[in-house]
């Protein structure tokens, strides 16, 4: 355990834990867009950037990404100094004029005073924040179907040479884990459609709901070990089936208590 | 033979310099990549014919050498007559046969040949005299047009890996990275960190495996210091490269060279491949028990690449993104292991600082930095070239003593130092000392040493244009503070180019470069918004007169100039002839007239009339 201050109060955390995660444990507000759980940290967002210093360091601080930042001992964090309040409202600023009509991107600029960008809106701007969370969730699952590409502000996320990503299976995780939905899909019965790529999707032997795409089912058999067996029942057969066992569970404790 | 011995190199190296000493006179001939441009290649392949098919008092073809860059490219394809020193300047193939006769079998100097001092307008006969070189400490270059870049014997026969053999042979480690410490030689990449504490730092990290990289990105527009070392003395980077590994205990290295030097990668390779078949790379080196091997990582060509964090990432055969660097790369680098990255002429540094000791290299330079730097000058300068300098050598010295003035002898308006993340200096600043230091404390840099001189043609806020755009477009478009930040920030200062912009856009601009520099991810985003600082830091009023009267000083901007005939128009019909859009109309000695409504202001007209009859407003 390593102790720090974080606003004034003394916080204790693990070893090796990242800033940003200590901060929000704390339940301070601090935003973030590129950062999830699910994920590694990646600082592109720059918005978690907060002040620290050091007694030792005599007045002298510097600014860090709170995400990339491991804790250390005696470590002085400030999460709202001016100088932070005015980077980041730069920084919502900039988003809020490439994406000025995603309403994650408004709410957050809200937040920070800013209801219009002062930059020039982007001609062509979109939802897309480039925070990267869909493709590195991707690589996370092992199917590395979408990447970003191109540099610089041409930077966009997409499947190898814009054409339907071969090694995609439908499972929505991009889509999901997307801040500002601007990843669609669509799911029509017995087919989801994703980066123009459609797919098939199992049905509940039970309900006849469609449950997930054979692909992903098929990849979870081959690669996580489950066995294929357990797609036959979707989401809403496997919890009755639980409330049925269950039910008979506590049926045989009364039974056997009378 | 293979070497595997200090005394077997040693011999070889008596071969090597006999066999060198074997002609009385050598030709060289530079095979850089500006005189290859020029027709090098043609002028090595008259001399090879000529003298296939007679040989004069002993000298053959063997005695004709194509080297690496000299560094006077302006005046290329050079070819220098040794030992006398006879330079020869613009040389064509047709001149090759005279050159035979005259130079090599009789003594005798061609003057039509020899470089004209364009002050006196005397010729001067020898290489060391020429003013551009007369100025010039070359260490890191002491090879370049010297000795045939793709030959291991040349190389050794000057000394080559005989300081590899004395590190390995009569220094530990600890010795090593003291000398190099004590010489006070900075990274020439850029940032000018002590290699010394950085090695030292690497070789502290307890790990079995570290890594030496050599960084030959160089995207600097307009820079090429590293590609000639690179093309013309690539053992020299692999020497050092060797020096380094002992020093920190590598067993691996790599080279990381842009696409974009197909030449600097074949040399490279060629060297690597015969220090492995001479036994100077490989298991056992020089029978010491070291080992080291090289190889080469090609990059795509994205200037974000020559960032530390982002070159391994691409080493390792990843997108090139840079990473925050709270844990060094010297603790943490590529594959995670300890690693460390020095630029080429870092490199090329090493071996001679090993050979001559560090004294000698501190007494080079300034205190705080010392030895020399290269610089590639280009711009509006008259001698364009390669160049390397001690440290403390002042702006005007470089631009007026070894870069012979202004072309056309306008007047100086800025250079631009540093690469595009550097900065511009005015004319107040010519006399500032060039070294680490005293450039960041001017708002610029030394950068890896891109050096662009700009005359009063040359409008600023055009020349910060123009390095944003380069910027935004090479920024890898991780971070939003440089992806977007960079973006906004050139659409101002376009608008100011464009007579678009107020008192409240720069303003904002100020506001926005102190984010970008702040926020962003890496050193690329954190000097990004220096084109625009530097320049509103030494030029504030030039942007006010595009802002306020809307008008372009310097004539460049488009939207705020138009030309005009005056009354020197002599008819002679060259600008009518010159435009393309038919704005010019007159008869033969007429004035001739213009009309602004179909005038596109390419600037044709401007640049074929020899009369000064078209002013700029």
């Amino acid at each position: 355990m390593v102790s720090l201050t974080i606003n004034g109060k003394l916080v204790r955390a693990a070893e090796n834990e990242m800033l940003l995660a200590v901060i929000q444990r704390e339940r301070i507000d601090i935003p973030s867009t590129c950062n999830h759980k699910a994920v590694e940290p990646f600082g592109a967002c720059r918005l978690c950037t907060v002040e620290i210093t050091r007694a030792e360091w005599d007045g002298w601080k510097r600014l860090v990404t709170s995400c990339l930042y491991p804790v250390e001992e005696g470590l002085i964090v400030s999460t709202h100094t001016p100088q932070v309040i005015e980077l980041r409202k730069t920084i919502l600023d900039l988003q809020l004029a490439r994406s000025p009509k995603a309403p994650y991107v408004q709410d957050l600029a809200a937040q920070y005073g800013i209801t219009r960008t002062s930059f020039e809106e982007m001609p062509d701007g979109d939802d897309c924040i480039l925070c990267a969370l869909c493709t590195r969730v991707c690589d996370q699952m092992g199917f590395r179907a979408i990447s970003t590409v191109n540099r610089g502000h041409g930077k966009e996320v997409a499947p190898p040479l814009h054409q339907a990503p071969p090694d995609c299976v439908g499972c929505l995780a991009c889509a999901q884990i997307c801040p500002t939905n601007f990843i669609k899909y669509t799911d029509k019965g017995d087919t989801r459609t994703i980066w123009g790529k459609t797919f098939e999707m199992l049905k509940c032997e039970e309900t006849g709901r469609p449950t997930i795409t054979r692909a992903f089912a098929e990849y979870l058999s081959k690669h996580r070990d489950i066995p294929a067996e357990y797609f036959q029942y979707g989401d809403q057969s496997h919890r009755e089936q639980t409330a049925l066992t269950m039910g008979k569970i506590a049926l045989w404790q009364r039974q056997e208590k009378a | 033979m293979s070497i595997g011995t200090p005394q077997q190199l040693e011999q070889l190296h008596h071969e090597c310099s006999a066999a060198r000493d074997r002609f009385q006179k050598r030709v060289i001939v530079c095979c850089g990549t500006g005189c290859l441009a020029n027709g090098a290649a043609a002028i090595v392949g008259a001399f090879q014919k000529a003298l296939r098919e007679r040989e004069i008092n002993g000298f053959t073809v063997e005695a004709v050498k194509e080297t690496g860059c000299h560094g006077f490219c302006e005046q290329g394809p050079l070819v220098v007559i040794e030992p006398q020193g006879t330079f020869y300047t613009r040389v064509k193939p047709k001149d090759v046969a005279g050159i035979i006769d005259k130079s090599i079998a009789e003594n005798q100097v061609i003057e039509t040949l020899l470089y004209k001092n364009p002050v006196t307008q005397t010729r001067i006969e020898r290489y060391p005299d020429v003013p551009f070189f007369s100025h010039q400490q070359r260490i890191a270059l002491r090879n370049l047009g010297k000795i045939a870049a793709n030959d291991i014997r040349e190389y050794v026969a000057v000394g080559g890996y005989q300081a590899l053999a004395k590190a390995l042979t009569t220094m530990t480690p600890d010795q090593i990275i003291k000398d190099i410490t004590t010489s006070g030689l900075r990274g020439r990449g850029g940032a000018g960190f002590s290699t010394g504490k950085k090695w030292r730092t690497c070789a502290s990290v307890k790990d079995e495996r570290r890594y030496v990289i050599c960084n030959g990105d160089e995207g600097d527009p307009g820079a090429f210091m590293d590609r000639s070392i690179m093309e013309g003395d690539p053992h020299s980077v692999l020497e050092g490269m060797m020096i380094c590994a002992y020093a920190v205990g590598s067993q691996q290295g790599y080279i990381y060279v842009r696409e974009e030097y197909p030449l600097a990668v074949i040399h490279l390779q060629k060297a690597i491949d015969d220090c492995e078949r001479e036994g100077l790379l490989g298991d056992n080196i020089l029978g010491t028990g070291f080992s080291f091997r090289i190889r080469i990582a090609r990059g795509a060509g994205a200037f974000v690449c020559g960032e530390s964090s982002a070159l391994m990432k691409s080493v390792a055969g990843e997108v090139g993104e840079p990473r925050a660097k709270y844990i060094r790369s010297v603790i943490k680098g590529l594959f995670d292991k300890p690693t460390v990255l020095n630029n080429v002429e870092t490199f090329a540094n090493v071996p001679i600082i090993i050979s001559n000791g560090a004294d000698w290299y501190k007494s080079i330079g300034v205190p705080n930095s010392t030895g020399t730097k290269a610089f590639s000058l280009v711009g509006k300068v008259k001698n364009t070239g390669l160049i390397e300098v001690p440290m403390g050598i002042t702006l005007r010295e470089i631009i007026y003593d070894i870069g012979g003035g202004i072309i056309n002898d306008r007047p100086f308006k800025a250079v631009q130092t540093g690469g595009p993340s550097g900065g511009c200096l005015p004319e107040s600043k010519l006399d500032l000392q060039v070294d680490f230091d005293s450039l960041t404390a001017a708002g610029s840099m030394m950068g890896s040493g891109g050096m662009i001189v700009m005359d009063d043609r040359t409008c600023i806020v055009d020349v910060a244009k123009y390095f944003l755009e380069f910027l935004v477009s090479e920024s890898c478009g991780k971070c939003v503070p440089c992806r977007e930040g960079l973006y906004q920030l050139h659409r101002i200062v376009t608008r100011v180019t464009e007579g678009n912009a107020t008192e409240e856009d720069l303003a904002r601009a100020e506001k926005l470069s102190e984010a970008i520099v702040t926020g962003s991810l890496c050193g690329l985003g954190q000097s990004g918004a220096n084109p625009f600082l530097s320049t509103i830091r030494y030029f504030r009023d030039e942007y006010l007169v595009h802002i306020r009267e809307k008008r372009c000083p310097a004539g460049v901007c488009k939207p705020l100039i138009r030309y005009e005939i005056n009354d020197k128009c002599t008819g002679c019909m060259a600008c009518i002839t010159a435009c393309a859009y038919t704005a010019i109309t007159g008869k033969k000695k007429q004035i001739h007239v213009l009309d602004q409504d179909k005038c596109t202001k390419c600037g044709a007209c401007f640049a074929v009339c020899t009369y000064q009859a078209i002013d700029v407003i």
